[in-house]
């Protein structure tokens, strides 16, 4: 397999996580796009690491990985806490510091 | 000169068999996870495109990597996801009206230029066959040895700063999930106290409610338990399925006994007329 084909893969992936997180408003959905997107990455740079025959895209893509996890957990604990006071996951709905 | 053709043919190894089948799964599941209305769709459809993923990893040369996105990701990550839309709502299908006008239009065209940028860019700049990595792993004896050579020696500083943000994403959500509490704790003994005062104030019975169930017919849940006089106690069964309507005719389980009785008083009259004869 040809080091392109994965990345154009990963390029498609990056792209639905991106249109998902614009078009999506439940607040849990455009997390889980972010997280297509940090796994498009993961790929591409695991990609480049059979490229280059070293082991430094795989090294990164674990780092992705470990920041993925502590994000997810702090994203979501703040989900909960907005749901518990405005009882809605919508992002709409959280616009108290709205202009 | 036999051997020849057999050489021409474009080998399918099982890194391309495996791109190419999973790659259209990859794609679907992610177009499925953005267009479904249901949260929980979403996440499932996630989880196909994270296990395709540890997949190509294992094409890829990345054994370490297909487990720990598999453990990792399909398994803590997407299970916290799932935790968490139990705990704020499993059916809210969000609304599809706009809020900014015209917006998701725009979002899909936005996205089509992003995308077809990405892949055009790329599609020019890639060139060169790959290099592979058998020489990499098996530089330290395999690919786990061969990262943790990495990360223990020239990452050894972003991996100590992992430790450190773990941690204070572990304090975070602790402070975040936290939430104080606004009156006392009730103990047993207030609770026991506050039962007998109802019993004094109502007459509410203090004890146990009656469990559902008739002796030697019935004994689910659904059941009602009768009363001695062959009424129906409607303590006896959950009120969620007297909400559902799920709750057995309580006439069915009357009719036997009232059957039986009926039986043994005919049964007993015209014994007590022949004794009269």
């Amino acid at each position: 397999m040809t080091t392109t084909s994965y990345i154009v893969l990963s390029a498609i992936l990056f792209t639905i996580g991106t249109v998902g997180f614009m078009i999506r408003r439940n607040a849990i959905v455009a997390f889980m796009c972010v997280e297509l997107m940090l796994n498009a990455t993961n790929l591409a740079l695991v990609a480049f690491s059979k490229m280059h025959g070293a082991l430094d895209g795989q090294v990164a893509a674990f780092f992705v990985m470990v920041v993925a996890a502590a994000e997810v957990v702090v994203g979501l604990a703040i989900i909960v806490t907005i749901f518990r006071t405005r009882r809605s996951a919508s992002v709409d709905n959280a616009n108290l510091l709205k202009f | 000169m036999i051997a020849l053709p057999a050489l021409l043919i474009p080998l399918a190894t099982g890194a391309t068999v495996a791109f190419w089948m999973l790659a259209p799964v990859m794609i679907l599941g992610a177009l499925g996870m953005i267009a479904a209305r249901k949260p929980v769709h979403s996440a499932l459809c996630l989880a196909a495109v994270m296990i395709s993923l540890a997949v190509q990893y294992a094409a890829l040369d990345a054994p370490f990597l297909f487990a720990v996105q598999i453990i990792v990701y399909t398994g803590a990550i997407l299970m916290l996801f799932l935790f968490v839309l139990m705990l704020v709502g499993v059916d809210i299908a969000e609304s599809l009206v706009e809020t900014i006008k015209g917006q998701r239009t725009l979002a899909v065209l936005a996205g089509l230029g992003f995308g077809s940028l990405l892949v055009f860019a790329i599609g020019n700049a890639i060139v060169g066959p790959a290099a592979g990595l058998a020489i990499a792993n098996s530089e330290n004896g395999g690919n786990v040895q061969g990262i943790a050579a990495l990360i223990f020696d020239r990452y050894v500083f972003a991996f100590e700063a992992t430790s450190a943000l773990l941690i204070t994403a572990a304090v975070g959500a602790m402070v975040l999930a936290h939430r104080e509490r606004l009156v006392k704790r009730r103990t047993q003994s207030d609770l026991a106290g506050l039962r007998l005062k109802r019993y004094a104030e109502t007459g509410q019975h203090p004890g146990p409610l009656p469990t559902p169930g008739v002796f030697a017919r019935h004994n689910a849940v659904d059941t009602p338990a009768l009363l001695p006089d062959g009424s129906v106690s409607e303590l006896s069964v959950s009120a969620t399925l007297k909400a559902r309507g799920a709750v057995l005719d309580s006439r069915g389980l009357v009719k036997p006994v009232d059957e039986t009785v009926e039986a043994i008083t005919e049964e007993e009259t015209p014994r007590t007329t022949e004794d009269e004869l």
